[in-house]
């Protein structure tokens, strides 16, 4: 593109956008309205996958480690496991069979049944977190298979369920969100053509002349990025006022006591490059599909 | 230069607009192409500028073979052409200046090159005053002199003007028509599409008559009757 044609490009973008004011504004309101919706429900999806991921912290499973085992031999099972390219180094904590009897006990203290329970009723044992969670029944069958592991007590249904919603969350948000996609650019590209429709004579002239497809094109692609920009900035800001409004009237109803929500000043960068990057790709993708028809002179 | 070789074209819908069109046009010639409507006038005319393409024969125009030419190679092969049309298709909302400078731009002119070919080009046709005036300011024999300005300032080889003098009055048609004849004096090859009878016998040129898609006259000069 020369320097030339640049300037022109983005001065026609521009002055055809005020020039064709409605239009322009009917477009800008579809892109708001698109982006918002898809906007809402990702970060309906980033909340659902926030708490998950809170949850999966949690996720430990425990390795019984056999009654003959010496001191050593339990630092070596300890190195052992921590070997294992799942486990993290840092989660692999060991819990005495005293230790584990008081944690048993908490609560109990005072119940008559537990008096006087002798600490080898209980045994030593290794607290064991895992990277993902989606690996979870496989890690646990590599730390069973190690000698010196004489039981353990995993929830794998319970992560399986994790792995399960969390799929299941991704899929949807981005089946929906991919669908919200297709739909925006069907829309944007049909009010774009609208407005193009009422310029048909005058890309008609500018072939006739001899200009080529991308000198036609360029000025509207370049017209459908701001409006798809200027889309977005309406959009985010929008987004900003209905993600606070939702999250406070969630605080207001206590349901933030059973999870948290994430705090929108912690992500508006990454949401803001996302809109204005959806909204500049929605914009000028609509736009050049927009202008294809008519270039057929 | 414009050569048509035994030229068909059949549109989708089973009619057949031209049935084995032989015509050459030599460059710095100018020619009528005179036939009632629906002859094939305006056919030949979207054929030379590769709005469509021939169903059979050859149609070559200023060395670019149009059967076979490629869609990039289009707007090169029409920046040798400059087209003028009945409605004159001037851009509503910008100047004269504006819609000369627009065709220049397509094409690729620098800001200099305009500054130096449109005023020349005004001049050419009689509107260096109307620079700044808008069409809807001028009448329909000065809208049609922007608009031969407009066809004139990529300098093309060939001018197609498709009924120029269909819109004006017989006073201003004979004025247009008197200032085509002068740029062609002046190199520019002219394919001029009309069915007015007494401009054509006016101007002792070239007549190439159609009918029903067939050629039924090619003779220079002489009284012509539609």
């Amino acid at each position: 593109m020369r320097r030339l044609n640049l300037g022109y490009f983005i001065k026609e973008g521009f002055s055809s956008i005020f020039s064709h004011g409605l239009m322009s504004f009917a477009a800008v309101c579809m892109i708001v309205a698109c982006l918002i919706i898809m906007g809402s429900f990702s970060l309906l999806a980033v909340n659902v996958d926030e708490m998950l991921s809170q949850l999966e912290e949690e996720n430990e499973f425990l390795a019984y480690i056999d009654e003959d085992y010496t001191d050593d031999q339990i630092r070596a099972l300890m190195e052992q496991v921590r070997q294992i390219d799942n486990v993290d180094p840092n989660g692999v904590t060991f819990i005495s069979r005293e230790q584990a009897k008081r944690d048993y006990l908490k609560g109990h203290e005072s119940d008559g049944l537990y008096v006087n329970m002798p600490d080898e009723v209980l045994r030593d044992r290794l607290s064991i977190h895992v990277k993902d969670l989606e690996r979870f029944t496989e890690t646990v069958e590599q730390v069973k298979a190690l000698p010196g592991v004489a039981n353990y007590r995993a929830e794998n249904k319970v992560a399986e369920g994790f792995v399960s919603v969390r799929n299941a969350v991704t899929a949807l948000a981005m089946i929906l969100v991919g669908i919200l996609a297709a739909v925006s650019l069907f829309i944007i590209a049909n009010t774009i053509r609208l407005a193009t429709f009422a310029r048909r004579e005058e890309i008609a002239i500018m072939k006739m002349c001899g200009a080529t497809d991308g000198f036609v094109r360029w000025p509207f692609i370049v017209e459908g990025l701001i409006l798809g920009v200027m889309g977005a900035t309406v959009a985010f800001f929008l987004q900003w006022g209905v993600y606070t409004a939702v999250c406070g009237a969630l605080t207001e109803g206590g349901a933030t006591t059973l999870f948290t929500l994430m705090d929108f000043k912690l992500m508006w960068k990454r949401v803001l490059a996302v809109f204005v990057l959806s909204g500049s790709v929605i914009g000028g993708l609509g736009s050049g599909f927009a202008i294809r028809k008519f270039l057929q002179v | 230069m414009i050569r048509l070789i035994d030229v068909h074209k059949e549109y989708d819908n089973g009619t057949k607009a031209l049935k084995g069109i032989n015509l050459r046009i030599e460059d710095g010639e100018f020619v009528f192409l005179v036939g009632p409507s629906g002859s094939g006038k305006s056919t030949i005319i979207k054929l030379l500028t590769a709005e469509i393409t021939a169903s059979q024969g050859r149609v070559i125009v200023n060395g670019y073979n149009l059967n076979n030419i490629r869609r990039w190679q289009i707007p090169h092969m029409r920046r040798t052409l400059g087209i003028i049309f009945q409605d004159f298709r001037l851009i509503e909302k910008k100047t004269v200046q504006g819609n000369l400078e627009f065709a220049m731009r397509t094409v690729g002119a620098s800001g200099r090159e305009m500054r130096k070919r449109i005023p020349y080009v005004l001049d050419l046709v009689g509107l260096d005053d109307k620079a700044d005036a808008y069409p809807n300011e001028m009448s329909g024999g000065e809208q049609q002199r922007v608009a031969i300005a407009r066809a004139l300032v990529n300098n093309p080889r060939m001018i197609i003007a498709d009924e120029p003098t269909g819109n004006l009055d017989p006073k201003r048609s004979l004025e247009i028509m008197t200032l085509l004849e002068r740029i062609n004096a002046m190199g520019t090859t002219m394919l001029v599409v009309t069915h007015e009878r007494d401009l054509v016998n006016r101007f002792s040129k070239r007549v190439v008559a159609i009918k029903d898609g067939e050629l039924i006259r090619d003779g220079q000069g002489g009284y012509y009757r539609a």
